[in-house]
């Protein structure tokens, strides 16, 4: 836990933890009896189906949930799917759950293989979406703003995760050839390495520019590393790749460059599993393997009222059910005991200025959270710079009334969103 | 499948411990110093009226929140320290009815009746001297309250004698006793050391914000020694300004109350400066003795418009 400091006079640093020595390699978790895969896009009534209960499936297998839509997971095991359910995520998302019963003999799907001879922009497209990493495809192979900086992040920008430093240590070859691959495919002019200040020497063989990255958190957060590093400032309401340059983890390059290496599409991802005791243990798992299993190979117990995580401390997700799957954008599952776990109360604002303090993008939080409790989302957004927020969540750590206010800042912004779809239906 | 039932909120998962509760009790702390020393020059009627106005003030805000029926807020410190400033600014012969009606004005009508903690616009301990002082004007002439006192330092409240009987009539209070306590005052306000004392070790905690204070006391040095400039003959200097009446205890204890008190860094420069130099005028120039109340209150009401001026925030388009 991050505890407020004795002296109080300056505002507190909160540092990201790097890993000096060569790492151990991951443990790998055993593949586990079901799987589940989280489909992106909402769950309905079809004639078309392309996938229902009973089907079975190949490791590599591309799957889609209806004909007509381009939404795809990648079967991360060999089995029969076992049932297809809506399932809903955080702020409205809505995800279809594909379960599947993983039988042992395993066959690798071929279809890969035969695009990688083809194009390798449409390999990359259509096959590696959901690579451990989860390479952010829709800017990439998107219709927006074209992308002419890569910057490939060496370090997770959430504290504590050990993911993609990891990744930067064990495996640079395979990113330096995920690299060159996405700028051949997709046309981009430069790549940047995001590295942490202390660890940035000893690539310069990877055929990338290197940007040090203060080991202060939020330093590695995008708009951040956009600011600070890249001297570029996002304007409020827009985000990185609006102005051409897309981020991606160093798993997601490290991943691309093997998959074109072995023809086979990557299905393993690193993850950061941080125990009661705080603890990191790097292991590796297929993708889709309920968090339960890693638990038990690991010899974690998870009781009640304890607090599974999925990402990071500060920006993380709570989730359930401890069968909760691991995500290709899954870098760290943590565990919290249920005598560790702060609540928020329901006290107002007393104006103490911690917030103001710390908070990286000059935000005047006091006046925010105001508008912000009241439901005032549209006055938030117009006078008090709600879009200015970079999603930090170091307002909510320091605030002493315990007040959510980071849950306040992403509820404004999504209901915001909900707003001016439903006004853009009014109007049609 | 299990069904286990695990606690889900939102991110960060992390909290730094800081509460509301901490920070009051820590700056009650920081008052024991000045109230102790209070407490062994009056003696016991300053017990009294320090336990009174605590005792109260908690009980007060126990009334409202039951008549509100809004959940019980007197564990956090908050009425408690508000009791407690109320005391150490008033007189330690200050009859117990009016101990009590300080205490309600202080929690009800300065702070519960615009939401309780946090929504105050003024500082409710100034809020209630203020009326109390408007009200009862003799209750807060110091000289006439500690008549029956016997003090082996000039019994003659300082500012006062300032006011009504020249700079001829203060000379006798030397820097080093003000600073001791050896002067008439309220229970609280007079023994600066402990005043400083508490305030820095406020400050190197964090829980007063120090631009506030300094700037308070840079203001009260600054107008004082304009004054002192311009008529030696006539005005006090710096130094007997910042030990008397209630500037130390403003500056550290009183201007840094957060909800009445801006957040930015030159807004907290302006409303500290400001307070501290309108002290100075309505001492030297108004018809009150002290001014530090006052110039807080008045400082309180431009404290919205001044908290206006604000960082441009990252990625701001204009």
């Amino acid at each position: 836990m991050i505890k407020r400091a004795f002296w109080g006079v300056k505002s507190p640093q909160i540092k990201y933890e790097l890993l000096h020595d060569t790492p151990v390699g991951p443990r790998s978790i055993l593949p586990s009896k079901t799987v589940t895969l989280l489909l992106p896009g909402k769950y309905e009534q079809k004639d078309k189906l392309a996938l229902c209960a009973g089907d079975s499936v190949r490791t590599g297998q591309k799957i889609r949930h209806y004909e007509d839509d381009d939404a795809y997971v990648i079967s991360s095991v060999t089995g029969t799917v076992i049932s297809v359910e809506p399932f809903f995520g955080d702020f409205g998302q809505s995800y279809t759950a594909i379960t599947i019963s993983v039988v042992e003999n395993e066959k690798i799907d071929d279809a890969f293989a035969a695009a990688c001879s083809d194009s390798v922009r449409n390999a990359v497209t259509d096959f590696l979406a959901c690579v451990p990493g989860k390479p952010p495809m829709e800017f990439l192979a998107g219709s927006g703003t074209p992308i002419h900086t890569l910057v490939i992040c060496g370090m997770d920008s959430d504290l504590m995760i050990a993911t993609n430093q990891h990744i930067i240590k064990t495996r640079i070859d395979a990113v330096a050839r995920g690299i060159k691959i996405l700028k051949d495919a997709y046309g981009i002019e430069k790549a940047i390495i995001a590295l942490p200040r202390d660890l940035v020497s000893g690539f310069g063989h990877v055929g990338a520019q290197l940007i040090a990255v203060d080991t202060c958190y939020p330093s590695a957060n995008h708009r951040m590393i956009m600011y600070k590093a890249l001297k570029q400032v996002v304007p409020a309401g827009k985000n990185c790749e609006d102005l051409g340059v897309c981020f991606i983890s160093a798993e997601a390059a490290a991943s691309i460059g093997s998959a074109f290496e072995k023809s086979e599409i990557p299905l393993t991802k690193t993850i950061t599993l941080i125990n009661k005791d705080r603890e990191k243990i790097m292991i590796s798992a297929r993708i889709g393997t309920p968090a339960s299993d890693i638990f038990k190979a690991c010899d974690v117990t998870v009781n009640e009222r304890d607090r599974i995580i999925f990402g990071g401390p500060m920006t993380g997700t709570a989730v359930f059910s401890e069968d909760h799957p691991v995500g290709p954008d899954t870098d760290a599952i943590i565990v919290q005991d249920k005598n560790e776990v702060t609540l928020v109360s329901d006290y107002p604002c007393i104006n103490c200025g911690e917030c103001i303090r710390i908070c990286p993008a000059g935000i005047q939080i006091n006046m925010l959270v105001r508008f912000l409790e009241a439901g005032e989302y549209q006055t938030a957004a117009d006078e008090y710079d709600l879009y200015s927020c970079i999603e930090c969540g170091l307002c909510s750590l320091v605030c002493e009334s315990k007040i959510p206010i980071f849950q306040y800042i992403r509820l404004a912004k999504y209901e915001l969103v909900r707003e001016k779809a439903a006004e853009a239906i009014d109007d049609e | 499948m299990n069904n286990k039932k695990f606690i889900v909120s939102h991110a960060p998962f992390y909290h730094n411990g800081s509460r509301i509760s901490a920070r009051s009790y820590n700056i009650i702390g920081a008052t024991l110093p000045a109230v102790l020393m209070g407490i062994y020059i009056y003696g016991v009627p300053a017990l009294g009226v320090v336990a009174l106005s605590i005792s109260s003030a908690m009980l007060w805000e126990l009334l409202m929140n039951r008549l509100m029926k809004l959940p019980v807020t007197i564990g956090d410190g908050n009425a408690a320290l508000i009791g407690m400033l109320f005391a150490m600014l008033v007189p330690a012969t200050l009859p117990w009815w009016a101990v009590i009606t300080g205490t309600f004005i202080a929690i009800v009508i300065g702070q519960q009746i615009f939401g309780g903690i946090g929504s105050n616009p003024f500082n409710p301990v100034i809020v209630a001297l203020t009326i109390l002082m408007v009200s009862w004007k003799n209750l807060f002439d110091f000289d006439n309250a500690l008549l029956n006192y016997n003090f082996d330092f000039v019994t003659l409240y300082p500012l006062a004698a300032l006011k009504h009987f020249g700079l001829s009539s203060v000379e006798s209070f030397t820097p080093c006793a003000l600073l001791m306590g050896q002067q008439t005052g309220g229970i609280g306000a007079t023994f600066g050391l402990g005043l400083i004392l508490g305030g820095i070790y406020l400050i190197i905690r964090g829980y007063i914000r120090w631009e506030i204070a300094l700037s308070f006391l840079a203001g009260v040095l600054f107008a004082a020694w304009i004054f002192q400039m311009s008529d030696p003959a006539a005005y006090a200097g710096p130094v007997f300004h910042l030990l008397t009446g209630y500037t130390l205890i403003g500056a550290f204890f009183l201007a840094t109350e957060d909800s009445s008190s801006p957040v930015n860094f030159l807004p907290m420069l302006i409303y500290g400066a400001g307070a501290g130099i309108m002290t100075v005028l309505i001492r030297n120039i108004g018809v009150y003795v002290d001014g530090v109340l006052l110039a807080i209150l008045l400082m309180n009401l431009v404290n919205p418009l001044l908290d206006k001026i604000r960082p441009k925030a990252l990625g701001k388009v204009v």
